[in-house]
């Protein structure tokens, strides 16, 4: 009882907030709406059972790429006249892609089979591993297993990595820099000098 | 499909986001009903010495804040692997302890890779 309305609440909650993050106005609520909708799906993942999934989310999503969103939001410099105007002009494009997208997702679930025994089996899955945490059910077959997908995230990561300095890293020139170790390395001698000056000569 | 004891460890949780959720809507809602309202255009003027603004709030950002945003992410990101292997390094044995270390090798070279170039550096 207590799922089920949790779960139609946390749900209206994230269709909502989706609907807004297209409609919103203000780029920046958008973002927020965004946040709000990576929670509540979250919440979903924590309903199914996948609480390492529901905190991944949390963390990495909300924590992490919606305060890269609000960056992004942020460094553009946008106005709302010409983004409508822009938004206009690209409207046959977006719709053609979201149309074949809208396609897919009807095949897909015209043509869904469950297959024989799937259902009883996730359900035998949960009563057998009751004693085992999500996150080490996870564990224990992510870096064995699925050795190969594991070792292509860290390179889909590398990829990131190097692509974000390459496109993003811009060196200034002309600014001069404090170099700790130079300022260490300096002594008393090579820099001061002790001179005895005479009266009326001058250095 | 999932156990209703596992269910109920998230029950405090709910209790906390309807009790946090229904004290802000309380309290957004009192202030609307209760709260005294005298609009008038003068209070949104720019207040005595003020002056309007000259233009929108939204300016350009250094795009080094994003490459730190998403040299965050990609740590993160790894962070997140290394906490399910945590967990279970005693069942999985030798294979997935390396298999653990190549992938932190991988990141270990992009890493160096970073702090060579100088995107950590702050001018």
């Amino acid at each position: 009882m207590i799922p089920a309305l949790a779960f139609y609440f946390f749900a209206t909650i994230l269709v909502c907030s989706a609907t807004l993050v297209i409609f919103a106005r203000n780029p920046v609520h958008a973002v927020l709406f965004l946040i709000l909708g990576f929670f509540n799906a979250a919440c979903l993942f924590v309903l199914l059972g996948a609480e390492f999934l529901a905190f991944i989310v949390a963390i990495v999503y909300v924590g992490a790429v919606a305060v890269l969103f609000l960056f992004v939001v942020m460094m553009l410099e946008i106005s709302f006249d010409t983004a409508r105007e822009k938004a206009r002009r690209y409207l046959p494009v977006g719709l053609a892609v979201g149309g074949v997208l809208l396609a897919e997702l009807i095949f897909l679930f015209a043509g869904w089979h469950t297959a024989p025994g799937a259902v009883v089996s996730a359900a035998n899955v949960t009563e057998e591993t009751g004693a085992l945490t999500n996150t080490e059910m996870l564990g224990r077959i992510l870096y064995t297993e699925y050795v190969y997908p594991f070792q292509l995230a860290g390179l889909i990561l590398l990829v990131a990595m190097i692509g974000a300095i390459v496109l993003s890293l811009r060196t200034r020139s002309g600014v001069r820099k404090q170099s700790v170790a130079d300022q260490v390395a300096r002594k008393r001698e090579d820099v001061v000098e002790i001179v005895k000056v005479t009266p009326g000569t001058g250095v | 499909m999932v156990s209703d004891s596992f269910l109920m460890d998230y029950l405090p949780i709910l209790v906390f986001l309807v009790v946090a959720g229904g004290m802000a809507v309380l309290m957004i809602a009192a202030s609307l009903i209760v709260g005294l309202r005298r609009p008038d255009k003068d209070k949104l003027a720019a207040y005595e010495c003020g002056f309007d603004a000259f233009s929108d709030a939204r300016s350009k950002f250094d795009v080094r804040f994003y490459l730190v945003a998403i040299l965050f992410i990609i740590f993160d990101l790894e962070i997140a692997f290394l906490f399910p292997w945590a967990v279970t390094l005693g069942d999985i044995g030798l294979f997935g302890f390396w298999s653990m270390m190549v992938f932190l090798g991988v990141l270990t070279v992009g890493f160096i890779y970073e702090w060579k170039k100088g995107a950590l550096e702050w001018e």
